[in-house]
């Protein structure tokens, strides 16, 4: 069953060019897909447009069959999970408030032991219980990145929407953050769209790979099919080596040269 | 439950807060050129809450208490509780520490319409005694249509509506500066006097309309208490969360405005105490709104009320305005606070 279905979405900022034009894509249950592309071909936009943040100009965006401007805010909120980009909050509070802020669809005013127990348990799931009291503006990038991918399953959706969610994290934290989204995937059935700059990464974790240039989609298709050479010079303007030796594809770039 | 755990400790600040509140209050009726015991003051409330209840007290000290000194208490505990609870959301639905009533210009609306009524004699609300009050509501209440209008040329959000809110703060100014050029040296010192602030105008019938507009505005601003906590994770991610942000702003834009101005009209300019109430309460109770709400308005109360009772009885029968006290009082409080807490509360 498809969970989200896009139709020749086009989108534009208010003054300029468009920012997507004709984007058509489809999201099954228990699929990670990947959104690449150079900075300003789309990814968060395309994010921002089935979020409701932003409001295409053209196409529709059908969640579980439905239109997303049709739902009611905290209807969709319990159906859409979304993990921005790290950044520090206005106001700060500890880690257990941050992450009890995702079941804002839920409650009226007060809560009940069930919003409780979520939260204590995707604390333990993410090993950030020591961290329970600690004011978010505090952590480190890691633990940030943890707290709001956390804030975003609290809301129990069905499909999650990630915006670059390695983009400040060391080695080890990349590859913590991307299995722990993995694995919510696969265990509790969602479906993800995630913006991500690391090609590497994408290709590690991805079921599929939507490649953007300048607001349309290029290609799209699983990981070796998308990552070849040609592609990646005709849209990143990129000559890359492509290693394959663990069966999946390793980007090294090269050098620059002009994009087609 | 772990919650409760978690929340215990706001919940104790709240309830001595809440406590001090009560005998401060008791405390600052006593106070004045006639000096009254607190057993008196105690008595003659009980007596006049609960005509039943007789004691042997004199005529005197009951009017003073009933008539001049508790409207007065409770005008200055009101007044203190809905300002911080104005400045508490408006800095919730702009995102910055430093917005205020004052800042986004509905005090110096307030101020012109004061202005006008003492200057010009005329005025577009009220009559009588209650130009100057009407007129001040009146341009207050007016000063939230501009910043609201001016920040939706470019959509509605966080700075525009600050940038806004300071065009129309400056605009006001001028135009009471301009009023105070032209103004005669007896008008000249109403409106000093006005701009200064003072809570004289406390009587019961404007105490009930005051306190009718702070539970109003409290229980329908306490109601956003998550929207104003999904917001600080800034506007993406309160959409996300199922929050109209746009609904939101406005709703509670109107209301903290709605407060202020039914305060201001009737006690003059006071500020400072919408700016530094929610910080304290933040620096004891943290940034959840369900709790940093209410806590700020006992701050806010308490604050004013001290500020006030020191105002009128430092070196009586002088009075001392009650904005310059609520600063001497409130600085060094923040001061300390600020220097010896650890955490970041804020960007």
């Amino acid at each position: 069953m498809m969970k989200i279905q896009l139709k020749n979405i086009q989108f534009s900022y208010d003054h300029g060019s468009n920012a997507l034009e004709d984007v058509s894509l489809e999201v099954k249950k228990r699929e990670l897909v990947s959104i690449v592309g150079p900075n300003g071909s789309g990814k968060s936009t395309l994010l921002k447009c089935i979020n409701r943040i932003l409001k295409p100009r053209r196409g529709s965006i059908l969640v579980n069959g439905k239109e997303v401007w049709k739902f009611q805010l905290k209807e969709l909120a319990r159906i859409l999970g979304y993990v921005p980009q790290v950044s520090n909050h206005f106001l700060s509070s500890c880690v257990f408030d941050t992450v009890l802020l995702g079941r804002r669809p839920y409650i009226n005013w007060r809560l009940n032991k069930r919003d409780e127990d979520v939260v204590l348990n995707l604390l333990k799931l993410m090993n950030l219980e020591g961290l329970m009291l600690r004011q978010f503006n505090e952590l480190s990038g890691g633990e940030q990145q943890k707290v709001i991918i956390a804030r975003a399953l609290a809301q129990e959706p069905q499909i999650l929407l990630i915006d670059e969610p390695t983009s400040n994290l060391d080695l080890k934290h990349q590859i913590e953050i991307l299995t722990l989204i993995l694995s919510a995937i696969k265990e509790k059935g969602l479906s993800a769209i995630m913006a991500i700059h690391d090609l590497s990464l994408a290709a590690r974790f991805s079921d599929r790979i939507v490649l953007l240039k300048e607001g349309r989609i290029y290609t799209e298709g699983e990981p070796n099919k998308v990552l070849t050479k040609k592609n990646l010079k005709e849209v990143y303007g990129v000559e890359v080596d492509i290693n394959y030796d663990s069966g999946i594809p390793h980007i090294i770039p090269l050098f620059s040269v002009e994009a087609s | 439950m772990y919650m409760f755990g978690l929340n215990v400790k706001k919940i104790i600040f709240m309830v001595i807060a809440a406590i001090l509140l009560i005998f401060l209050a008791i405390w600052a009726t006593a106070q004045g050129v006639v000096s009254l015991s607190l057993r008196d003051v105690f008595n003659i409330i009980l007596s006049k809450i609960f005509p039943f209840v007789k004691f042997e007290i004199p005529r005197l000290p009951q009017i003073i208490v009933w008539n001049l000194r508790l409207p007065r208490v409770l005008l200055a505990i009101i007044a203190g509780a809905g300002l911080a609870l104005a400045g508490t959301v408006m800095q919730a639905i702009m995102r910055n520490p430093l917005v205020s009533p004052f800042t986004i210009g509905t005090s110096s609306a307030a101020g012109f319409g004061a202005s006008v009524a003492i200057v010009l004699g005329v005025g577009i609300a009220g009559t009588g005694k209650y130009l100057i009050i009407g007129n001040a509501f009146f341009f207050a209440m007016l000063s939230v249509l501009l910043v609201y209008g001016i920040a939706r040329i470019r959509g509605v959000s966080a700075e525009t509506l600050i940038l806004a809110g300071i065009v129309v703060m400056y605009f006001f100014s001028a135009l009471t500066s301009l009023l105070q050029y032209l103004a005669t040296k007896e008008q000249l010192k109403g409106v000093v006097h006005w701009l200064f602030g003072n809570l004289a105008l406390a009587r019961w019938e404007n105490l009930s309309i005051i306190f009718m507009m702070f539970l109003l505005s409290f229980l329908l601003t306490m109601k956003y208490a998550w929207d104003f906590n999904a917001l600080a994770a800034g506007d993406e991610v309160a959409i996300s969360l199922g929050v109209n942000i746009r609904q939101v702003r406005l709703i509670s834009l109107v209301l903290a405005t709605l407060i202020t101005a039914t305060i201001v009209c009737f006690t003059g300019i006071i500020g400072f105490v919408c700016l530094v109430a929610p910080h304290i309460t933040r620096m004891l109770v943290g940034n959840d709104h369900r709790f940093l709400l209410p806590g700020s308005c006992l701050v806010g109360a308490i604050l004013l009320l001290v500020a006030d009772t020191i105002g009128r009885t430092i070196i009586q029968p002088v009075e001392i305005p009650i904005g310059i006290i609520t600063s001497f009082i409130g600085v060094p409080m923040f001061l300390y606070l600020l220097l010896t807490k650890k955490k970041k509360y804020w960007q």
